[in-house]
């Protein structure tokens, strides 16, 4: 069965998904994330959907659960690259993801994961003075 | 019985056109389809003449059954005259007399008929009347199409025209709506809006409803699935120019926006500039706009 690759990146993940989301492929994806997320200590998820053209409620579903799921794991969650067309069938279908993180672009998802990263480290610094 | 005085009139037709056209065209210069300037004489003398013509070989043909296939090519050419006269701005009588102004010529002709006893013309006007009736209100059932074509593509051009996205800075993009918004002008908004915030990298889109005269439930459900949208993008959305009747109205209704919202465009535009890591500053005034100076000319 085909997986979906998970890239490491300083301490996120990167997942972009180019072929078109079936169930099965969503299910493994979350669980393949989850014991990264944990064996990498992974601050930060970015789940790249540029290539997402095709959309049901279970693979939103799917992307509410990874980011509750990060969450629990103390790692942030961002969407990046949503297609607009995308975007319009996810609200339509009531699933505004209110959990998720979003971004434009690979790019702003980066920088958005680091700069939580850096607030959270100054905070730690602020802790322990 | 039909198929009789179907060739019956398609004969009195043939021998008697050459009286029966000018009377025709007479009867429908009277009746005032050529004083608005629309179309020329020789315009409607052709049409005239195509249509009788059209109309004397179906009757030649299957009678006065306007069903029958030889009265595809009269029904042909009243389908593209109707719709050519809607277009021009006729009205629906203007357009009707066309076909109805016809009886009168044809019943002349008929009186003028000496074969014919009374009997037969009093059968025959009453089955060309049935028959100019059916043509008649074919017409006017065609011009009315036509009209709600050109109202529904009209439509679809005023939502279009009214849902642009404006750039106001980098990643700064506003989007002015202007009337009521229903759910098929939000899915326009909606479309061009997120297209917009792809194409132009925008961070943060302001949807400003000065315009929009009232915000019920279902028009703040429509914002409030663009505001999703725009967001499950990546870009944050604000909200402006709640005008004080609405924002009680919503109150009362008990409609919650959840996104941050202020009076004015300006207002949101400083939230914008501010949540993108810039700032308006005030500078030396300068008086007067200077244009760039030519060379050589030195005023004042």
């Amino acid at each position: 069965m085909d997986r979906i690759p998970i890239l490491k990146f300083g301490n996120a993940l990167l997942v972009t998904i180019q072929v078109d989301m079936h169930d099965r492929l969503a299910t493994a994806l979350e669980e393949d994330l989850t014991s990264r997320i944990v064996s990498n200590n992974a601050r930060g998820v970015l789940i790249d959907i540029s290539a997402l053209e095709v959309v049901d409620s279970f693979i939103g579903r799917m992307l509410d659960n990874i980011a509750a799921v990060s969450r629990i794991l103390d790692a942030d969650t961002v969407v990046v690259g949503m297609r607009p067309a995308v975007a319009i069938t996810l609200v339509e279908l009531g699933l505004s993801l209110t959990g998720v993180k979003t971004a434009l672009n690979v790019e702003r998802g980066m920088a958005m994961i680091h700069d939580r990263l850096a607030r959270s480290e100054a905070d730690d610094a602020d802790d322990e003075d | 019985m039909a198929g009789q005085v179907g060739s019956d009139v398609a004969s009195l037709v043939t021998r008697n056109e050459q009286i029966i056209l000018p009377e025709w065209v007479e009867f429908q210069k009277n009746a005032g389809t050529l004083h608005t300037g629309r179309i020329s004489e020789g315009e409607l003398q052709s049409q005239s003449r195509n249509f009788l013509h059209l109309l004397r070989d179906a009757l030649a043909q299957s009678g006065t059954d306007t069903s029958a296939a030889p009265y595809e090519a009269a029904k042909a050419m009243l389908t593209e005259l109707s719709r050519g006269r809607a277009l021009q701005g006729f009205s629906p009588s203007e357009t009707a007399t066309f076909v109805f102004s016809l009886k009168q010529p044809l019943f002349n002709a008929l009186n003028r008929d000496k074969t014919l006893s009374g009997e037969q013309i009093a059968s025959t006007v009453w089955s060309l009347t049935a028959l100019l009736d059916e043509l008649g209100l074919f017409t006017l059932e065609i011009f009315q199409k036509s009209r709600e074509e050109i109202i529904v593509r009209q439509q679809r051009e005023i939502a279009e025209l009214s849902t642009p996205v404006v750039k106001l800075w980098e990643g700064i993009l506003a989007l002015p709506l202007i009337g009521t918004l229903d759910s098929h002008r939000t899915q326009v908004v909606m479309e061009s809006l997120l297209q917009t915030i792809v194409d132009s990298e925008a961070e943060i889109a302001i949807i400003d409803i000065t315009g929009v005269p009232t915000v019920d439930t279902l028009t703040a459900q429509h914002l409030l699935k663009t505001v999703a949208a725009a967001r499950l993008m990546g870009a944050d959305c604000l909200i402006s120019g709640i005008r004080p009747q609405i924002a009680q109205t919503m109150v009362h209704l008990g409609v919650e926006l959840n996104v941050i919202s202020k009076a004015s465009l300006a207002d949101a535009f400083a939230v914008a500039l501010r949540q993108t890591g810039r700032a308006v500053v005030k500078t030396r005034r300068i008086e007067g706009f200077a244009l760039p100076e030519k060379s050589g000319r030195q005023d004042a």
